[in-house]
């Protein structure tokens, strides 16, 4: 492979940040890819399925996943974080902080002994808080690398000195508790891709998820948490049970734009909801032919390939009921069932139906520590604290050279972060090879 | 070759075989235990074990492990598609120390748990003929070459839309020699019949201006306008075009192609009393903005005119944004000017566009939403209109009406997509290889698409695209040499005396990759060819032998699922 003096370096192990870099490696240039995470693989990495296609997401995933990692031109920092970056377009230095893991990355074969032992129950992040995990994890099932990681926030060892039962359990001898940070400088980078993805609004305040019942009434889910009750690698391996009861839901209803297009909190659309929304509704009954789903929305946006048609057969074939409505509350009756009341806007009639399960599409917001990281590069965030594109330049942030792509500047669907990641690749590589 | 076959037939064949759950997509229907014990004791096979998902990092780890440790020399992963799958497995084993072809796919997600999700016991019994089957087959696997192929570091960009401009600027910048043929005499495709731009009310002619002032600037790019594609032969790296410019023909040699030729308007002819005088289209309505040529005091606009029906299932991404921004032009003009947009939903995804509806909103455009059921009746100079939300309906008078109308395939499309030999989709818009993961490639190699000739979209995502293009032609015109699928039809030397000449392998192979050459032998263009078969099987002497699907291999399989 013809290899180019100067580097790319990708903030960000999504589907963008992995696209962006299998593309600019194909074309023979260096990458450095930073994820903080313990694993690449992102969102998508968490979801069930993907529409419009319905693929299992993990599946059509892995294989990239599996690339990345083994591409000779890639150079993977996992559970680690960009702290400075210096000098200006086509010669930039970074300095990373490569988190310690406390396992040795050469010995450990994931074979989860250590974990196994673990006597600490964690809440499980990756499965957004619906299961417990051990204090030494893998973060996910098909993580890449595959590694485990030691929590240092909640393991024995750190908080009380004591334990180091994994130590023992480990064949490979592969704990190492002395491991220690490292820091690392990446000199002659060429260009900057940034693609860390998104948050969600549930992550960082529950004021307007209150209106909605979440987190007081346990069968108010959201949108994440229920793709991962979808998943056959999560919490209800695939089985999609009320967390109440664990009773096998019969009505759900779908709640759109929860927080988004919303004085009080994204005054935005998320752009995906719509139809993430019909998707989930169509796995769920494919598990359940039985099952009634109605999606409560303002309107329904689907603009993309085949999206219309998706919606339609949502309809026709999976029983979805759209309508048109505006929320006005959620209680519950003494078995925890969520009963809605809302406002029918095609006959503006007040209503009220009684639901076994409400999944929220809660909005999309910056990802964390956004701010900070736009401050390390010197780029600026547009009034909803995105990463700022001028107009009509896409893919470019306001530095020469550092480039964005994905859900980290707006939200979109997974199509258009896959293109925009090839698209910041290409604007990459003019400076790279340019250069 | 011949001596390495002959070892390999020497030695002795061990088979290993991985039986995926892939989550529960397998593994929830059937038992994937049982199913590799059952594997395990099948000829000739040393090892076989079930994994949750073998194509994660610790299930290639554990294919790798068990090469390494049972001598495997055949390895057979039965799982979800080969369609996603096969090269990831192929390079897992190849890092293992073996041949890549020494590996068989089998199917039991796609064709066996999925299709038979409501019938576990039969689903089962097949995915063990399946695995049978396969594991015969594997027995009789043998290695292959993959083949190489020199690229030509050049690229041709069809289409001198906003698309095709930013693929063919980026390819240059990164140092390829590129040629950007448009069909009309000016670049710029539609930019050049629009007046502003949303959401940020740049005027399109300026814009436009800019990135012509690049492509004149830019290095290593020539453009040709009134110019059409006349033919496109040979494969990824070595195209050979005819570019026609006033029975002038070019002929030109590059190693990828971008496809970028936009889409066309639809005339809504018959719809909503269309005239083209006072009920026009938003594209009409531009050049009137841009002349202050409206006078209407009462302007209604009307959304998915001829799309979101079943005739046009699809929505068109652009007209909402469209008819607001008019909408902002005209009360801008005249902030007393009534603005009534009928739409069905708002399509305004994003940051951007939503406060641009939020910014509608605020400067007094009317929004009334209507139904299939109650479509707006256009009389002579009201439009009626079902209000949904008071139940009534509603007469809102105008002089301008004004239709927003959808993005439409090119007629010439199909003509093009025959050329280049990729597919189109039920509305005529070319088909990318995968819409999810894929979404800027062609299932055929070296050929590569942007913008609104794949789905209407903005012209922010139209540059994207053409950028995005251009990255994945970047990946092939970097390298002096490429590999590709090593798996093709041949005729080998021993079978050369079988071959009559009777050239119906020509005529049937769709791809092009047969010829009778210079010495009168036919002869296959290996990179060319897919592996599809059709000239094995048509072969009337059976000379032509199918690498990896052997009549051999293929009967073996037979056997074992009679057997």
């Amino acid at each position: 492979m013809e290899n180019s003096s100067k580097s790319a370096l990708i903030i960000g192990g999504g589907i963008a940040g992995i696209q962006s870099a299998l593309d600019l490696a194909d074309m023979g240039i260096h990458v450095d890819m930073i994820e903080k995470k313990p694993c690449i693989g992102g969102r998508m990495a968490q979801l069930d399925k993907t529409f419009p296609t319905n693929d299992c997401s993990i599946c059509i995933l892995a294989p990239k996943l599996s690339e990345c990692y083994r591409h000779p031109n890639i150079t993977l920092y996992s559970h680690s974080e960009v702290q400075k970056v210096d000098g200006e377009m086509g010669n930039f230095s970074a300095q990373i902080l490569k988190r310690a893991r406390y396992i040795k990355e050469d010995a450990c074969i994931n074979c989860g002994l250590c974990a196994e032992k673990c006597p600490m129950r964690v809440e499980d992040e990756f499965d957004r808080q619906l299961r417990k995990r051990r204090a030494v994890y893998m973060y996910y099932l098909q993580g890449v690398p595959a590694i485990m990681t030691i929590d240092k926030e909640h393991c024995l060892w750190f908080t009380k000195n004591a334990c180091r039962i994994c130590e023992k359990a480990c064949e490979r001898e592969a704990i190492d508790f002395e491991q220690e940070d490292q820091t690392i400088k990446i000199d002659n980078i060429g260009s900057i891709i940034v693609a860390t993805g998104y948050s969600l609004i549930e992550d960082i305040d529950n004021d307007i998820l209150k209106n909605y019942g979440y987190k007081k009434y346990r069968n108010v889910v959201t949108a994440l948490e229920y793709e991962r009750l979808l998943s056959a690698s999560g919490p209800q391996e695939g089985h999609v049970k009320r967390i109440s009861d664990g009773k096998e839901p019969k009505r759900i209803a779908y709640l759109q734009c929860i927080g988004s297009r919303n004085d009080r909190a994204g005054k935005y659309c998320s752009a995906i909801c719509c139809m993430y929304t019909t998707k989930e509704a169509m796995i769920a009954y494919e598990h359940n032919n039985t099952l009634e789903s109605y999606v409560f929305y303002i309107d329904m946006r689907a603009g993309g390939k085949g999206f219309q048609s998706f919606l339609r057969r949502g309809e026709t074939e999976y029983n979805i009921k759209y309508v048109k409505s505006k929320i006005a509350e959620i209680k519950v009756d003494n078995n925890e069932n969520p009963i809605i009341t809302y406002e029918d806007l095609d006959t503006a009639e007040v209503k009220q139906l009684q639901f076994d399960l409400v999944v929220l599409a809660t909005c999309i917001i910056p990802p964390e520590g956004l701010e900070n990281l736009a401050g390390i590069l010197g780029i600026e965030l547009d009034k909803n604290h995105f990463i700022k594109t001028p107009p009509f330049i896409p893919l470019e942030t306001t530095r020469s050279g550092i480039f964005t792509c994905g859900c980290v500047h707006e939200p979109m669907d997974i199509p258009r972060s896959v293109a925009e990641a090839s698209g910041a690749a290409a604007r990459a590589a003019e400076i790279i090879k340019g250069g | 070759m011949a001596k390495e076959k002959k070892k390999e037939e020497k030695e002795e064949v061990r088979v290993g075989v991985f039986v995926c759950h892939c989550g529960s997509n397998i593994g929830g229907l059937i038992d994937c235990k049982t199913l590799a014990e059952y594997a395990n004791n099948l000829p000739d096979v040393a090892h076989a074990e079930h994994n949750l998902y073998t194509c994660s990092e610790t299930g290639l780890a554990s294919i790798k492990k068990a090469v390494e440790e049972n001598k495997l020399n055949r390895v057979v992963v039965a799982s979800c598609t080969p369609r996603t799958h096969e090269p990831l497995f192929r390079e897992c084993i190849s890092e293992a120390g073996l041949n890549p072809y020494l590996f068989n796919f089998l199917n039991i997600r796609d064709q066996c748990t999925w299709v038979h999700m409501k019938c576990p016991e039969e689903a089962f019994e097949k995915a063990k003929d399946l695995i049978r089957m396969g594991t015969a087959k594997a027995i009789k696997l043998e290695p292959l070459d993959m083949v190489r192929v020199n690229i030509n570091p050049s690229a041709l960009v069809i289409g001198g839309g906003v698309a095709g401009m930013s693929a063919a600027l980026s390819l240059s910048r990164q140092g390829f020699k590129t040629y950007l043929v448009e069909k009309e005499d000016k670049l710029g495709g539609r930019l050049n019949s629009l007046y502003k731009l949303f959401p940020h009310d740049i005027d399109a002619s300026e814009f436009l201006d800019n990135i012509k002032k690049n492509i004149q600037n830019a290095q290593n790019l020539e453009v040709l306008t009134s110019s059409r594609v006349k033919t496109i032969d040979g494969f990824i790296g070595n195209f050979e075009i005819e570019i026609e410019n006033q029975a002038e023909i070019t002929k030109l040699s590059v190693g990828a192609i971008v496809v970028a030729v936009g889409s066309s308007l639809l005339t809504p002819t018959k719809l909503f009393g269309y005239d083209g005088k006072t009920r026009i289209t938003q594209y009409e309505l531009e050049p009137k903005l841009k002349n202050n040529e409206v006078k209407a005091k009462n302007v209604v606009m009307i959304q998915c005119v001829g799309s979101r029906i079943d005739e046009r299932p699809y929505c068109s991404s652009v007209c909402c944004m469209t008819a607001l921004k008019n909408a902002l032009v005209l009360k801008e003009s005249n902030p007393s000017i009534n603005v009534t947009i009928l739409f069905r939903d708002l399509y305004t995804p994003g940051t951007d566009y939503e406060e641009y509806y939020r910014k509608a909103r605020e400067k007094g455009v009317l929004f009334i939403k209507y139904d299939l059921k109650n479509v707006p009746i256009v009389e002579e100079k009201a439009i009626k209109v079902y209000n949904e939300y008071i139940g009534e309906e509603m007469i809102i008078p105008y002089e301008l009406l004004v239709l927003s109308t959808p993005l439409i395939a090119n007629d010439d499309n199909k003509e093009l997509a025959q050329m280049l030999k990729v597919p189109l989709e039920a509305n005529k818009f070319f088909l990318e290889a995968h819409v999810k993961l894929r979404p800027n490639d062609f299932a055929t190699d070296g050929v590569y698409v942007g913008g609104t000739a794949k789905w209407p979209v903005d012209i922010t995502e139209a540059i994207t695209q053409g950028y995005a293009a251009a990255a994945r032609a970047s990946r092939i015109l970097s390298h002096e040499t490429i590999e590709v699928e090593g798996a093709t039809s041949s005729l080998p030397e021993y079978n050369k005396n079988l071959c009559t000449g009777c050239e119906v392998c020509v005529k049937v192979c769709p791809f092009h990759a047969i010829i009778k050459n210079e010495d009168d032998e036919i002869e296959i263009i290996e990179a060319l060819c897919k592996g599809c078969g059709v000239c094995g099987a048509t072969c009337t002497n059976q000379a032509i032998v199918i690498r990896h699907f052997t009549d051999d291999q293929i009967i073996s399989e037979i056997e074992a699922f009679g057997g």
